[in-house]
């Protein structure tokens, strides 16, 4: 059994090209300078529609997290962890943090992008520990 | 603004067996919750011109109050079903009463049932609940429902020093109450270490920290305040409600840590004339324990940060300064899902007319309410009372 798929469409595609290129792109508002997440058609600070993307760092901070114990389908093998990522652009997303022990996390501490695959076709930006705070 | 304070009142209320009700399915339990609430308000169903629902998990239907209203036989010329996940009951409960005084309706029945237990598999259960992540950003992740309320947990814990025990006394309350209602799904009582000896589910939540699979439904009546002293138990009258909404997915939320139970019951003590101190009792949303600990914060029954040490020394219990979840709760009365708040509301009520028996409140006159719908997303407040003025 496969893990839940993102549907690719419409803005959001760009966001999945770049996951496929092993870029983290984040949406940017040009004439704000705001950087958001999930992308949108216009941009929740300022509410201008001139938006075009910017490569994200990649590095961020751990705003929470938990140790996924039951999976949620068989797709998933338990324990995992769902962690929110602070990114230092500033926009927060949901992820997984891999590669690590579950006991290592901690609320605050530093990670990095790094790319999983989903799919054939797709893979998607998860996290793993890095030195840095 | 239009204060709605004094204007509604709750005449009929009635809980369907509740647990596991394999033998009806989520929409006769909805029927059957509806014909008891009628004959508690001792009226006929040709005398309910509005009807309010939410769709069921495990027994959806396209038009769920109109299906619901042609079941039934009653033709209103007020109908819809709402959704707003866990908080919907009380979101509802504000339109209805806005419903009133514009003169839609003049007896509205709110009702609700589902059957997650008996009607869906454990997995078809767990995904289905789930699927509240957003479906590109989030639910690819594998968050289960407890996972996305123990990043909050977490959060809490982090910034305020909340302990595992905390959320654990939550659900040692809740217990203890339910022990006192027939009717709960769970009535051994347990202690805090059996809270944190349970099996960890998603860290820091233990299986006791969430609340139960089930099927029940419920049901009310609300009429105009004028209408409801011709009913045969005493009115119970809407006195505060207030709403806010700040987000739907977990990972949008300004804060993990501050819900928008603080702007919903800022607008209920403001429409009631009441704060905090003036409750008697406070029924409080806890699909996970967490969930109160952030109300009791929220709604201003101790400071931010604060909630852990105000549950220790102050008492949530039976034996408590401020009993919450006289029922037993979504820990341990029942939970069906979406209509999980409807036993709040049919608790409430009896607790007022104080004819709630062995698990009583004393001199209870007013007491709060609260429901969240999604990921502490949707927030209802409301205060009820025993007295109009």
């Amino acid at each position: 059994m496969n893990r839940i798929q993102p549907q690719v469409s419409g803005l959001s595609s760009e966001f999945f090209d770049g996951c496929n290129e092993g870029v983290l792109r984040l949406q940017h508002c040009k004439s704000c300078k705001a950087i958001q997440f999930y992308p949108r058609v216009f941009c929740k600070v300022c509410s201008g529609r001139n938006l075009d993307w910017v490569n994200a760092s990649g590095k961020g901070n751990v705003a929470s997290f938990t140790v996924v114990r039951k999976a949620l389908t068989e797709g998933y093998k338990a324990p995992y962890i769902v962690a929110l990522i602070d990114l230092k652009e500033g926009p927060r997303m949901m992820s997984n943090i891999v590669n690590c022990e579950p006991e290592l996390v901690t609320v605050g501490v530093g990670v990095r992008v790094v790319f999983s695959a989903w799919s054939d076709t797709l893979s998607l930006p998860v996290f793993e520990l890095s030195n840095e705070k | 603004m239009i204060s709605l304070r004094g204007k509604v009142a709750l005449v009929g209320a009635a809980d369907s067996r509740v647990g596991i009700v394999p033998d009806l399915d989520a929409n006769e339990l909805c029927a059957d919750a509806i014909l008891l609430s009628l004959a508690d308000a001792g009226i006929d169903k040709d005398q309910v011109d509005g009807l309010i629902t939410c769709n069921s998990m495990s027994k959806p239907m396209l038009y769920h109050a109109e299906a619901m209203a042609e079941y039934l036989q009653i033709f209103p010329r007020y109908c819809f079903a709402a959704g707003a996940g866990g908080g919907t009951t009380f979101s509802i409960l504000h339109h209805a009463a806005s419903a009133i005084v514009t003169g839609m309706a003049d007896i509205i029945v709110i009702a609700m049932a589902d059957c997650l237990s008996s009607g869906l598999s454990r997995e078809q259960s767990l995904l289905v609940q789930s699927s509240t992540g957003h479906p590109q950003f989030e639910q690819p992740y594998g968050p289960t429902v407890p996972a996305y309320y123990a990043l909050i947990a977490h959060a809490h814990m982090a910034k305020f020093g909340t302990l595992p025990e905390h959320f654990a006394e939550i659900a040692v309350a809740c217990r203890a109450h339910a022990i006192q209602n027939k009717t709960a799904q769970m009535r051994d009582p347990i202690t805090v270490e059996d809270v944190l000896n349970s099996r960890m589910i998603a860290d820091p939540l233990h299986l006791l920290d969430c609340s139960l699979v089930s099927d029940g439904g419920a049901a009310i009546v609300m009429t105009s305040a004028e209408r409801a002293v011709d009913f045969p138990h005493p009115p119970i009258y809407l006195l505060g409600v207030g709403e806010g909404h700040s987000h739907e997915h977990i990972s949008q939320a300004k804060s993990l840590t501050t819900s928008a139970a603080r702007e919903s019951s800022k607008q209920a003590y403001a429409m009631a004339g009441l704060g905090p101190k003036d409750m008697q009792f406070a029924q409080l949303y806890d699909c996970f324990t967490p969930t109160v600990l952030l109300e009791l914060e929220d709604l201003g029954f101790c400071k931010k940060g604060e909630g852990g040490p105000f549950i220790s020394s102050v008492g949530i219990g039976p034996d408590g300064s401020l009993p919450v979840n006289t029922h037993g709760g979504l820990l341990s009365h029942c939970h069906p899902g979406n209509p999980g708040s409807m036993f709040a509301l049919t608790e409430s009520i009896w607790q007022l007319r104080h004819s709630a028996g062995k698990r009583q409140v004393s001199n209870a006159n007013v007491g709060l309410l609260h429901a969240q719908g999604g990921i502490m997303s949707s927030h209802t407040t409301l205060i009820l009372g025993r007295d109009a003025s």
